[in-house]
């Protein structure tokens, strides 16, 4: 069962949602839909679970048009960023209620939802109601209940939001196990890069309704189509410099001059922006040819055992990531080093012009 | 170590003392007072201990008004939660549709009592009233006066149409907090409306329906002005409830001693039906709870 969305419009009281959207997704594949809030992710996943019809453009699921049927009709399953269930059933007889409406028989119902409860871990809870469980355990029955009907197309919409750090992670191993069997195409919404990355699959970036860039996860975050797909595939946000290139040397805002490597010689002499990964940078060179910058900085921002660094000079700002916990203080001068041959290239419209080509890792 | 007592902080609940004692206490033991004596005149009273209490359970117009009481209670409330809870399924929801809704199912509780009663006494008079006409025109003998399956279903009429309003709202409001994704899920689901409606909206609507219900209780139970205004009790005692049969012994014989014991033995049957029912409502929710 592969989907397709052809030149798909959605306007809503003549705002654009989404925007001649064209995307394919393959049976069986993993799909992740990356934006930030207002990208357009939940609107997509409306219209290809056939609860919103398209303003313009045809939804096609093997082929065949299936744009103004229903979701009543159609073969999806959704879970949703709040933990949605029956509240006055069991974890059993939620799970058991889309195989019930189906009419499918007794035996075989009890046989799928015990496999599925085993799968996700909640066997122990079936007799349970669902405001008896923990946030973790409410939307693994959601997901059971998404899961045990075989559909066509499984939505996940933010489904880890609400569940603390060690849950997600679980919950994205076990995520990927379940649909590497499965033949159904699942759609993924997050806003985090990080999760993109962790869940794999294929990854469309999404920015104000329209896509930014489809394909293999690990593919689109190394090799951007352009400035937008490459600050939304990234957290921190990728750093941009402009910055001219002159046959051997390129200098940022004429004051950091240093040598090209030989990758970048093949581009055009000119005006370009530069991107560099806040991950790139360091506090100490990792190579002899890592070029040094004389920063002060803004602000050290700690994240679990992260830590983004904010700095500055008179022509650019920058965000560092680094491993660890670092304390810095304020208007601090602070020596950067990054390395040369990671640096990516855009031209004046933000089209990728040159991808660095030792990329290893993130 | 040791401890220091230090009590004066009970000081600080004597203004709530002193008011729960004078909203409430003072005026209750004032009737327990009269309930257990009677009185004659400012130096003349005698102890009577539960002879008025005895005297008012055995009374069979009192038993008859009891009764009589319980089956009104009982019919408004079989009739306004079904009918509260379908109209609050039907309102619209959004947009200015909705803020009409409110405010038309709103209106009958903004009408003081005794002023619905006056509505509904001129509305069925056979002369000039619209729907005693009406139904006299249709060739059906109507006449609350006389007919006390008249006067009885007029004034179920009244008040359903008088207090459904309340129950829809609380349920509208109740509906309005389910968030949407539990509908969209549903559809998923491919689930019926019966389906919706019985295991999406009706468990959400559980608790407001036990305020609901008790609300309509505890108030159709006292129920006074309606019917005293459009029916004065008749025919006969058909229509006379609890409280009328009160007011009747009370302000018209001044028999304060039977009227105040009475008072008591009231309070204590609305105190009791509204303590079982509330308590079962909470134990079935706890049964459904443990999965059972």
């Amino acid at each position: 069962m592969s989907l397709n969305l052809e030149n798909i419009d959605r306007v809503v009281g003549g705002e654009t949602h989404i925007a001649d959207m064209n995307l394919t997704l393959e049976p069986g594949s993993f799909n992740v839909l990356l934006g930030r809030t207002l990208s357009g992710k939940t609107t997509l996943m409306r219209l290809m679970a056939g609860l919103d019809t398209p303003t313009r453009g045809r939804v096609l699921m093997d082929g065949q048009d299936v744009t103004g049927r229903s979701v009543r009709h159609r073969n999806v399953s959704m879970v949703y960023q709040q933990f949605i269930n029956y509240p006055s059933l069991t974890v059993y007889d939620n799970i058991a209620s889309p195989l019930k409406l189906a009419k499918v028989g007794r035996a075989e119902i009890d046989r799928r939802v015990r496999s599925i409860a085993e799968m996700l871990h909640i066997e122990h809870l079936l007799d349970r109601q669902p405001l008896e469980l923990s946030g973790g355990q409410q939307q693994r029955t959601a997901m059971g209940r998404a899961l045990v009907k075989d559909a066509d197309v499984v939505l996940f919409d933010e489904p880890l939001v609400n569940l603390d750090y060690k849950l997600r992670e679980e919950f994205r191993e076990e995520l990927r196990a379940v649909f590497s069997e499965r033949n159904c195409i699942a759609v993924y919404a997050t806003t985090e890069p990080a999760e993109a990355l962790a869940l794999g699959g294929n990854t469309a970036v999404l920015h104000q309704g329209r896509l930014l860039q489809y394909g293999p996860t690990a593919d689109v975050y190394h090799r951007p189509s352009d400035i937008r797909a490459a600050e939304m595939f990234s957290e921190p946000p990728i750093n941009i410099v402009k910055g001219t290139l002159s046959g051997s040397e390129i200098s940022f805002d004429n004051t950091l001059h240093f040598p090209v490597g030989n990758d970048l010689s093949a581009l055009e002499p000119g005006e370009y922006r530069f991107g560099i990964r806040a991950s790139h940078i360091s506090l100490t060179p990792r190579a002899k040819s890592d070029i040094e910058i004389h920063m002060v900085v803004d602000l050290a921002e700690i994240s679990g055992s992260e830590t983004f660094l904010h700095v500055h000079n008179e022509h650019f700002y920058m965000t560092v990531h680094l491993e660890g916990v670092h304390e810095f203080r304020v208007d601090s001068p602070v020596k950067l080093y990054f390395p040369a041959h990671k640096v990516y290239a855009f031209d004046h419209e933000g089209a990728v012009v040159h991808i660095p080509t030792h990329l290893r890792g993130i | 170590m040791n401890k220091v007592y230090n009590n004066r902080a009970w000081w600080l609940i004597l203004p709530m003392l002193l008011l729960v004692a004078f909203s409430a206490v003072i005026p209750l033991m004032t009737v327990v007072n009269y309930s257990v004596q009677d009185v004659f005149d400012a130096n003349t009273r005698f102890f009577t201990g539960t002879e008025w209490f005895k005297e008012m359970l055995n009374d069979p117009a009192l038993q008859a008004a009891v009764l009589r009481q319980f089956a009104f209670s009982l019919t408004i409330l079989a009739i306004e939660v079904p009918l509260g809870i379908g109209i609050a399924l039907i309102m619209p929801k959004k947009g200015w549709q909705a803020s009409a809704a409110l405010i038309l199912v709103t209106m009958p509780l903004l009408i003081p009592w005794n002023v619905v009663g006056s509505i509904w006494q001129i509305f069925t008079r056979g002369d000039i009233g619209l729907m005693g006409w009406s139904l006299r025109e249709l060739g059906y003998g109507y006449n609350i006066t006389s007919n006390p399956v008249d006067a009885w279903a007029t004034i179920i009429l009244m008040d359903v149409w008088h207090w459904t309003s309340l129950i829809a709202l609380l349920c509208y409001s109740g509906l309005r907090s389910i968030p949407d994704a539990y509908y969209q899920a549903a559809r998923i689901d491919r689930a019926s409306k019966w389906a919706v409606f019985r295991y999406i909206q009706l468990p959400k609507l559980t608790n407001v329906l036990v305020i609901g219900v008790l609300l309509r209780f505890m108030h159709s139970f006292m129920i006074y002005a309606e019917p005293f205004v459009l029916t004065g009790g008749g025919p006969g005692s058909s229509t006379t409830f609890l409280s009328q049969s009160l007011t009747t012994m009370a302000i018209g014989q001044q028999d304060l001693g039977p009227s105040a014991a009475f008072s008591l033995i009231y309070f204590l049957i609305i105190l009791l039906v509204t303590w079982v029912f509330y308590t079962a409502i909470m134990n079935m929710q706890k049964d459904n709870n443990k999965g059972a």
